[in-house]
């Protein structure tokens, strides 16, 4: 078999390698060229290393007998740049990190290496994960592979965009506020977020800790169903982490929807969605109540408040989590001769605007006066929105919404006001609130852009969540006649 | 006009655990910079905390010696402020939550018995060490750069803030002598000031006499012994008071303690008062107090010093000061229960544990709760005594040999020969010698003049290095004297 | 809810931010903008409500054993500063901040 490897799920890639039809070395150098054809495009990676991936895969080879029976052993995989790699360097899309080489992994990726894992580089992110669009990072914005101008969503956009041009047969993310999911619908992809605790977040930098959690970015749910497995459950490192065993996700595949109960909440399609974004994600609900799911309306009435509690909360845990960049032990330092203004100055120079912003929002509502009207109200009405999803999830098995109110959008549209960004996750947002997990399935195209449905599930239904995408997956294949990225030239490739 | 000083004391106490607070480093004195840090506790991108189950065990054992009630839920947040020794830029602390609150502490100085409350007790992570590069007496400020050493950061601290309910310095001092002996019972911490692991803050204001509303505070900084801590006060007494005499008040302020130079000097004014914006640390997980575990905790307990200090005045008839110097430390205490238990006489122990093992300790300088001896052997010595076959200032130099030496009392007698002399075939030789060397004083006895007897005894006891046993040698010279 | 340029020159000390006479201007004019919109919190009834200090239901008392482990070494720790001395971390004098 010869070609375009790339192109293969891994899974597929992954069942081929055990079967013997390539090897190691040739499904790398499918990768890696593809790499070099498309990367001038997407621009996806901020760190790319094809010599370790292949020095890498020289070792897996030499003891590929007992290696083999990981299924992710050899498939080359992308991690997006706020996960520690050790001796990796790991810069968080900021100019705050230039340089810092971490001296250790993060739990997810130490399970992947153990797992198998080829590792290509790290994919680009609006700087410190906050963005929707993938614009913010200091090395500059990556391009939605599916259409010249428009932004792979953020922050995880490098992993997507990736993931999507036949760069990395699976990445990870880190979704805080809708951060896999969003980008994996603007490019046609399957993004998991596992319950918060689910996944240790050791070794991911932080940007708002009690919202923050790793997730999958993946061709195929199958996909997903392997890179969870892989990395889910408990960490001794993550006092957050949950200790529930880990089930085999693949189980979950194939299962039939027959008295599946899914609820439709009133309050996200009442939200102005694109033409195209409804029509498609009320014919993906058709499709999964034919498939014998059983669909009814239900309500979030607190989801208009969301939003503004996400901002204050992960503003404000933002604000401490970042001042730990102080010129001191890593990345660069403004050179003054008084501390304050080192401070002052290496934090002005090294932070991007976004960045800064969040900082100052952070700080203002966790100031003396302000506390209790600002932090402390939006907890409380975490609460709530919490309180709404458990709801309704006593009545349904999961609950099934858009994404994303829009598809993919232009890049440079949203950049100048905040207001219209922070607005583009209002979909994804109150899902990190609660803490549950959620995946955006493809569920078709509008206009030629990829649109995402989002599945919630119950605090650990990752399994539910597999299974509702797997079958949609099976009757709504996102690209029939084989237009998408993957089966473009560079050439051919949305760019920037 | 007469003011009465009101004092609050905030303590800082290392706790004694083999790791740091929220990550595996070695809490270890004295290593290379930076030898003992990891991502966690250099507060790296990505690490995160796990509590130290030892540390809220040892916050919980403290609250409970200083009378504190427990809280059924515990939680740790995050104090932000910048500082090269603060990693992470925050502190973890605790907030709203603490550990405990409400304890109670009573000291005795002089008559007066002073119920201290015990405002609460948190945990929290201490920050790294600075090293200041410049001119030798350069200060902070004019100190040409600085160097961090992050061994120290996330080391488990308590911080203990009692009420202001201490009116004089003494009461301050003997306040910590308190808090540092029920910490030293508990073991929960080894209070070493000269290692940095207590530290104490002063808050004092000053009101007339009979006011009942407080003055303005001040806080008292550097304070690197209680001794130093007594005097700051003291200092800060007169300043204050003088202040208040002729200008009517006191500033606000912050000031360092200069121990050399015996005054207080003020810490120039930040930019901005501090906002620390405090909020619950979303990387910890709540502390739940289960009722029936603070209960078992209590039972651990071991017995504090002043159930113990009872117990010596009841059981062994020592006088409540005895009793008293002798609880002050738990280990001097064990030494001296032990060389009871080992067969000596509860007084006789007791002036020998206060006399001559307390001078030999301060003379040696040894480490608290280390002993050149042990109880075994005191009591063994004790017992020579008793039987009369060393006398009690030949006592004294043997027990500064088996200090020296660590060897056994009798074996020490034995191998010296510095057994008591009260055998007569023995002694009988040297009362004839001096008395065949001292005629006149015989005779001068023998005519009447008592007192000549003395120098004759004197004379033996010289001859025999002290050996000889003084009451018996006086009685035979008599004798032998009467014979002629 | 309206924001002063000196409330906004005040959280950026806090934050430890230098900002231009613009960055100030610009950061007054979004903050207000951003919280004038979170006020809509303002409307949520509250009463009664405990904040969600943690999503993860009834998990407490996470702890680990008190066993020490060696660290990344002094060489490891100081590998990434831009500046050290000795396995030190250098810092400019503390001028003011000290």
């Amino acid at each position: 078999m010869a070609g375009k490897l790339y192109r293969l799920s891994a899974a597929d890639a992954s069942r081929a390698l055990r079967a013997g039809e390539f090897s190691l070395e040739e499904l790398l150098s499918s990768y890696l060229a593809r790499h070099e054809e498309v990367e001038p495009a997407t621009r996806a990676f901020i760190t790319h290393d094809a010599g370790r991936a292949r020095e890498r895969v020289r070792r897996l080879s030499a003891g590929w007998g007992e290696k083999a029976e990981k299924v992710l052993a050899g498939i080359p995989a992308a991690i997006k740049d706020n996960l520690c790699t050790r001796e990796v360097a790991t810069t968080c899309g900021s100019r705050m990190l230039t340089g810092f080489l971490p001296p250790y992994d993060a739990t997810v990726v130490e399970r992947l290496q153990a797992a198998g894992m080829v590792l290509l580089g790290k994919t680009n992110l609006d700087e410190f994960a906050m963005g929707s669009s993938t614009e913010t990072s200091a090395y500059g914005a990556t391009a939605n592979p599916w259409r010249r101008g428009r932004v792979p969503g953020g922050s995880s956009g490098g992993s997507a965009a990736a993931v999507a041009a036949g760069q990395a047969a699976y990445a990870l993310g880190s979704d805080t506020g809708g951060s896999v999911r969003q980008p994996a619908a603007f490019c046609g992809l399957v993004g998991l977020k596992p319950t918060y605790g689910r996944v240790s977040r050791y070794g991911l930098v932080a940007y708002a800790s009690s919202l923050d959690q790793v997730g999958t970015i993946t061709r195929t749910v199958e996909d997903s169903a392997l890179v969870l497995g892989a990395i889910a459950g408990h960490d001794p490192l993550d006092s957050t982490s949950v200790a529930a065993p880990v089930p085999d996700y693949r189980a979950a595949l194939g299962r039939r929807l027959d008295g599946l109960r899914l609820g439709v909440p009133r309050e996200y399609l009442a939200v102005a969605l694109e033409e195209g974004v409804r029509r498609r994600v009320e014919e993906a609900i058709s499709d999964l109540e034919r498939l014998g799911a059983q669909v009814g309306e239900c309500s979030l009435p607190h989801s208009e408040y969301a939003l503004s509690a996400y901002y204050i909360i992960a503003s404000a845990e933002a604000s401490s989590n970042l001042a730990r960049y102080d010129g001191i032990r890593h990345g660069p330092r403004a050179w003054e001769e008084e501390l304050g203004a080192m401070y002052r100055e290496t934090r002005r120079l090294a932070f991007g605007s976004e960045v800064k912003r969040r900082i100052m929002l952070g700080t203002y509502v966790l100031s003396a006066g302000y506390y209790d009207a600002y932090y402390l109200r939006a907890q409380k009405v975490r609460t709530l929105v919490k309180r709404d999803f458990s709801l309704a999830l006593e009545r349904f098995d999961a609950l099934v919404c858009p994404t994303s109110p829009t598809v993919a959008f232009g890049l440079g549209d949203r950049l100048d006001d905040p207001l219209t960004m922070y607005a583009v996750d209002v979909l994804t947002i109150p899902v990190n609130l609660a803490g549950l997990p959620a995946m955006s399935v493809p569920c078709g195209l509008w206009e030629g852009l990829p649109v995402g449905l989002q599945l919630i599930g119950r605090p650990l239904g990752e399994e539910t969540l597999i299974t509702v995408g797997h079958a949609l997956e099976q009757c709504r294949p996102l690209d029939p006649e084989r237009r998408g990225p993957l089966y473009r030239s560079g050439g051919e490739l949305g760019a920037i | 006009m007469r003011y009465e000083a009101v004092i609050g004391l905030e303590i800082h106490v290392e706790l004694a655990t083999a790791s740091k607070l929220f990550c595996a480093c070695r809490v270890e004195f004295g290593a290379p910079p930076n030898a003992n840090t990891c991502p966690v506790c250099l507060g790296l991108p990505g690490s995160l905390p796990v509590l130290n189950a030892k540390a809220v065990e040892h916050a919980v054992k403290a609250a409970l010696a200083l009378n504190c009630r427990v809280a059924a839920v515990s939680k740790f947040d995050r104090k932000n402020y910048f500082y090269p020794d603060l990693p992470k830029g925050y502190q973890i602390s605790q907030y709203d939550l603490p550990v405990a609150s409400r304890g109670l502490v009573e000291v005795v100085v002089g008559e007066v018995t002073r119920r201290v409350g015990i405002r609460r007790v948190h945990l929290e992570d201490d920050a790294g060490k600075l090293v200041h590069e410049g001119p030798a007496q350069a200060t902070v400020a004019e100190a040409v750069s600085s160097l961090v050493d992050y061994n120290r950061a996330g080391v488990p601290l308590i911080e203990i803030v009692s009420e202001a309910d201490l009116r004089s310095p003494e009461e301050a001092r003997v306040f910590l002598e308190e808090v540092k002996t029920l910490l030293q019972y508990t073991a929960v911490s080894e209070c070493k000031m000269e290692e940095g692991s207590l530290r104490v803050d002063c808050n004092i204001s000053l009101r007339p006499c009979g006011q009942t509303t407080y003055g303005t505070p001040v806080e008292l900084k550097n304070l690197g012994s209680f001794r130093s801590a007594q005097r700051a006060l003291a200092y800060e007494i007169e300043r204050q008071a003088q202040l208040l005499d002729e200008a009517g008040r006191v500033v606000r302020e912050t000031r360092h303690w200069d121990e050399a130079r015996g005054v207080s000097i003020a810490l120039r004014e930040k930019e901005e008062a501090q906002d620390y914006r405090y909020f619950p640390d979303p990387d910890l997980l709540p502390m739940v107090f289960d009722p029936g575990w603070v209960e078992r905790m209590r039972a651990a307990l071991p017995e504090l010093p002043r159930q113990r200090w009872r117990r010596l005045v009841e059981s062994y008839g020592l006088s409540p000061y005895d009793a008293g110097v002798i609880t002050a430390s738990q280990a001097l205490a064990d030494f001296y229960e032990d060389t009871v238990r080992a067969g000596a006489g509860a007084k006789a122990a007791a002036n020998w544990v206060m006399g001559e093992l307390l001078r030999y300790l301060n003379a040696q300088g040894t480490p608290a709760g280390e002993f050149p001896t042990t109880p075994d052997h005191l009591a063994e010595l004790l017992a020579l005594v008793e039987a009369g076959r060393i006398s009690g200032t030949m006592a004294k130099s043997v027990f500064e040999e088996m200090c020296r030496t660590r060897q056994a009392p009798s074996q020490l007698v034995q191998s010296k020969g510095l057994e008591q002399l009260g055998d007569r075939t023995e002694l009988a030789p040297v009362i004839e010698q001096v008395l065949a060397e001292n005629p006149g004083v015989a005779a001068d006895y023998r005519a009447g003049k008592e007192k000549a007897l003395g120098f004759l005894v004197g004379q033996v006891m010289r001859k025999t290095q002290g050996r000889a046993h003084p009451r018996l040698v006086n009685q035979w010279l008599a004798e032998r004297l009467r014979e002629r | 809810m309206s924001i002063t340029s000196e409330q906004t020159e005040h959280v950026a000390k806090l934050a430890r931010l230098a900002l231009a006479p613009e960055e100030i201007a610009l950061y007054t004019r979004q903050l207000a903008q951003i919280l004038a919109h979170m006020h809509v919190l303002s409307q949520v009834d509250v009463n009664g409500v405990e904040p969600t200090l943690h999503v993860i239901p009834d998990l407490a008392n996470v702890t680990r054993p008190d066993a020490s482990r060696p660290g990344l070494g002094a060489e490891l720790a100081v590998a990434n500063a831009p500046e050290q001395a000795d396995g030190y971390f250098r810092v400019p004098r503390m001028g003011k901040e000290g």
